[in-house]
């Protein structure tokens, strides 16, 4: 099964929908609470990262019979330093952002602790890619 | 705790979830940062936050947590409060500020989750 869903810039009010979507599909297709969990809590910091710090993008998910890969492709600015930004408390969050109860550098950590497979490009000036895989 | 007697101890008002206040809680976790929340595992606990927008709810929602409690006066708005409803959650507005509001819980016998 595969899924899109477009996310843009400073769309808070909208933000965390395609992850709630995504959640409604794994609950339907049975897949165990925990796994749906860990998916949703990844998909959705990450989410928040393409509205919060990039100018929108697109989401895209496959779904398989073991497993989803997601993949969270925003249009930039790009991350100089992705390992400065692995850390945690390491945040560029403008106070809007902060507002929203988001950017203290949780983010890209918060993805790793909950996914099997985290994969994270970016050059900067033309974006950020986002790949994660979790096994059911 | 029943709910009620969280609700009746922090002087909160239901905003919904009225049919689950009979349901018994024994831990809580307060945080205004939603990535804080969203690193609770497996865990249920009521929510104490003085955050109060739909990040909020929908944080809530990712991370399986169902009991919120708005503390220091935060009013829900009325898309809250729906969007609450609909994924069945229990809200509260509490006046009291977080401090007294964990004191409370705490004095009362609630546990934290870590």
């Amino acid at each position: 099964m595969h899924l899109e869903y477009q996310v843009f810039e400073a769309d808070f009010v909208n933000a965390g929908a395609a992850s709630s979507a995504i959640k409604k599909t794994l609950k339907q297709l049975n897949v165990n609470p925990q796994i749906v969990k860990r998916v949703v809590v990844a998909l959705y910091e990450a989410e928040v990262n393409a509205i919060a710090h990039a100018y929108g993008g697109m989401i895209y998910a496959d779904i398989e019979a073991d497993k989803i890969i997601v993949k969270v492709v925003d249009k930039g600015p790009g991350i100089p330093d992705i390992e400065w930004a692995m850390q945690e408390g390491n945040s560029t969050a403008s106070p809007e952002v902060r507002n929203m109860g988001f950017g203290a550098g949780m983010g890209l950590p918060n993805i790793r602790k909950n996914v099997d497979r985290l994969d994270v490009q970016s050059t900067v000036g033309v974006g950020t890619t986002v790949e994660m895989e979790v096994h059911f | 705790m029943t709910l009620k007697e969280i609700a009746d101890l922090l002087e909160a008002k239901v905003l919904c979830g009225h049919d689950r206040l009979n349901e018994e809680h024994e831990t809580a976790f307060a945080s205004d940062l939603m990535s804080d929340v969203l690193t609770l595992g497996d865990y249920n606990p009521v929510i104490l936050t003085g955050l109060c927008n739909m990040q909020t709810i929908r944080t809530c929602e990712m991370g399986n947590l169902d009991i919120i409690v708005l503390v220091r006066r935060k009013k829900a708005s009325e898309e809250m409060i729906e969007e609450a409803e609909d994924e069945g959650m229990v809200v509260m507005e509490c006046d009291f500020s977080m401090f007294k509001a964990c004191g409370l819980l705490f004095k009362a016998g609630m546990l934290p989750i870590f």
